[in-house]
């Protein structure tokens, strides 16, 4: 099938969609026979229109991770189904197309950058792709551009801080043109600064450029923004939602090992000492108008 | 248990064109038993700062004083510093290294000269202190979760017994309940063996929530050093220099530009629910 009649086919298909996704972590023992089995992901149905922010929630071990390594085929579901513009992942004929549509960036700056100089690094994705010298150029200026690292262009990356190496790191997969962009707790090891410049980073991506976003974080603050929120916990999505409704839900929340913004919280507690105000507050803002109202 | 810089300067590649100034003349003191705050953006002098604390770095310019004494006089027992003050560097966990969990944090007393049996004694307490149950001791470290493993790191520190505790970023990475597990932990530490504490941070909320001083660096230079209160209310002055007050002290100066009699001064969620609870005359 090619890709057009493909999508003619599927046609109420988002970008990415899991249909009772379950991977199972399997541990083997020095001589056990049978290995222990650890499931990290539990019937778990999610569906990304193209050009969305999406975000996934979750505390450390909730199997948020391991749901990212199946959109872009690193990892193959033990039971269901995993679509990324409507190729199954399990598909090996697909397997590159499915990379390269999907980017991925992690964690930790350090162990994403390659080359010595900022505008090779950005470069080495097309490479690999075989894209023709000229427009590998035209791509890494416009990708540099994009996420605001013109101006370290020649520059090492060594020399950067944390929150510029992700912003190399994002623009290395921007050159590769993808259709959707997962961001596994990109800003985790970052200072204040340095988390700001890289969201502000990765919405413009998805503003101007049209790249779905999919934002792995435990940082509540990061999410106000996306258009719909995903929370995890022991491998399930367990609520889900627009961020007000999500962020609305405090004990819930805290149930499953989160927390939210300060604002968010005050303004729970004004209310649940009886001052009227309305749910899921997500901005100092709001709140300010919202207390002098009732003022 | 004290610790004095007095005028210290440090600089990388001094005399070559690469010099630069990680410490500007800094003079501060840590009296016993202090829960202190370090903030600062990444390159502002903080890690250096530290590191001077116990040694590990010696002062191009600038005296470092432990209990009065200058560490860096001849005949010093530096050593017997590094058993005092505890430093846990950030990411502790990437140094673990032995088989399993309780020789790994009997690591330190070996080093100390403590006999086997008194090793493990030091580190089971350790363990217990830092809240790590009994069943993981004889697990390899490597199959604990992150947050455990930097248990098992800062433990690795307290099996010394130290009198300070200087703790690196401790919380980077963990998620809410791991940052809050950890952050009780060092406070009750603190509560109950009456350690100090000097912990470098990001988070100013958690600053807010717990030290009780702190300490800002910028470019090697310490331009606040007060009660979070003093220094929050600075807020402005700390977004120049690439830093900034919880959420709330921001909320709180809104709420008084509006008009309405809260205390601006209010630096966690609790105090600030109060003062608008009085204002709104709940």
């Amino acid at each position: 099938m090619n890709r057009l009649r493909r999508s003619e086919y599927h046609k109420s298909m988002g970008i990415i969609k899991t249909s009772k996704l379950i991977f199972d972590y399997l541990r083997y023992g020095e001589d056990e026979e049978r290995p222990e089995v650890n499931r990290a992901i539990d019937g778990v149905d999610i569906d990304v229109e193209p050009g969305q922010f999406i975000a996934i929630l979750g505390h450390n071990g909730s199997g948020k991770s391991t749901l990212a390594k199946h959109i872009n085929a690193l990892l193959a579901p033990t039971e269901g189904t995993v679509w990324l513009d409507q190729m199954d992942t399990r598909d090996e004929a697909h397997i590159w197309d499915i990379r390269q549509e999907a980017g991925m960036v992690f964690q930790n700056p350090d162990n994403q950058i390659i080359a010595t100089v900022v505008e090779e690094d950005v470069g080495f994705g097309p490479e690999n792709l075989g894209v023709p010298t000229p427009e590998i150029w035209k791509r890494v200026g416009e990708s540099l551009e994009a996420v605001g690292m013109s101006a370290y262009r020649k520059r090492s990356p060594n020399k950067l801080s944390g929150g510029q190496k992700q912003r190399v790191a994002i623009a290395g997969i921007m050159a590769m043109q993808p259709k959707c962009i997962i961001l596994d707790e990109p800003t985790a090891m970052l200072d204040p600064n340095g988390r700001k410049e890289v969201l502000k980073a990765v919405h413009r991506l998805n503003r101007e450029a049209h790249v779905t976003v999919l934002l792995i974080t435990h940082y509540m603050e990061e999410v106000t923004d996306a258009d719909y929120v995903y929370v995890m916990d022991h491998g399930k999505v367990v609520m889900q939602g627009m961020p007000r409704e999500i962020f609305s839900r405090v004990e819930e929340l805290k149930e499953y090992r989160l927390d939210v913004p300060q604002v968010t919280l005050l303004a729970y507690e004004l209310k649940q000492s009886g001052i009227s105000l309305p749910d899921g507050i997500l901005s100092t803002e709001e709140l300010v108008e919202a207390l002098c109202q009732s003022n | 248990m004290s610790i004095e810089l007095k005028n210290v300067t440090y600089a990388y590649g001094t005399g070559s064109a690469y010099e630069t100034v990680a410490l500007a003349d800094i003079s501060m003191k840590i009296p016993d038993g202090q829960f202190v705050g370090i903030i600062g953006h990444t390159g502002s002098g903080k890690s250096t700062l530290v590191q001077h604390f116990n040694g590990l770095m010696r002062p191009t310019k600038g005296q470092v004083l432990f209990d009065g004494e200058d560490i860096w006089a001849g005949g010093y027992d530096l050593r017997h510093l590094r058993s005092q003050v505890g430093l846990v560097f950030q990411y502790p966990e990437h140094q673990l290294f032995e088989t399993d969990v309780l020789a790994d944090v009997c690591f330190g007393p070996k080093n100390l000269g403590f006999s086997q049996a008194e090793c493990e004694e030091l580190a089971l307490s350790a363990l217990r202190q830092v809240g790590l149950k009994e069943k993981y001791y004889k697990l390899s470290p490597f199959e604990l979760s992150g947050g455990q493993k930097r248990r098992v790191a800062i433990a690795g520190v307290l099996a010394m017994n130290p009198k300070m505790l200087v703790l690196d970023e401790p919380t980077a990475g963990l998620d809410p309940k791991g940052r809050d597990d950890i952050l009780d932990k060092i406070k009750e530490l603190h509560e109950t063996r009456g350690i100090s504490i000097a912990i470098v941070s990001h988070s100013m909320e958690d600053m807010a929530k717990y030290v009780e001083r702190i300490v800002v660096m910028n470019h090697g230079h310490m331009p606040f050093d007060g009660t979070p209160r003093e220094v929050f209310s600075h807020y402005r002055k700390l977004e120049k220099i690439g830093l900034a007050a919880p959420q709330i002290t921001y909320i709180m100066h809104a709420l008084a530009e509006k008009g309405m009699a809260v205390s601006t001064d209010a630096t966690t969620v609790e105090e600030a629910k109060e003062s608008i609870l009085k204002a709104l005359g709940h």
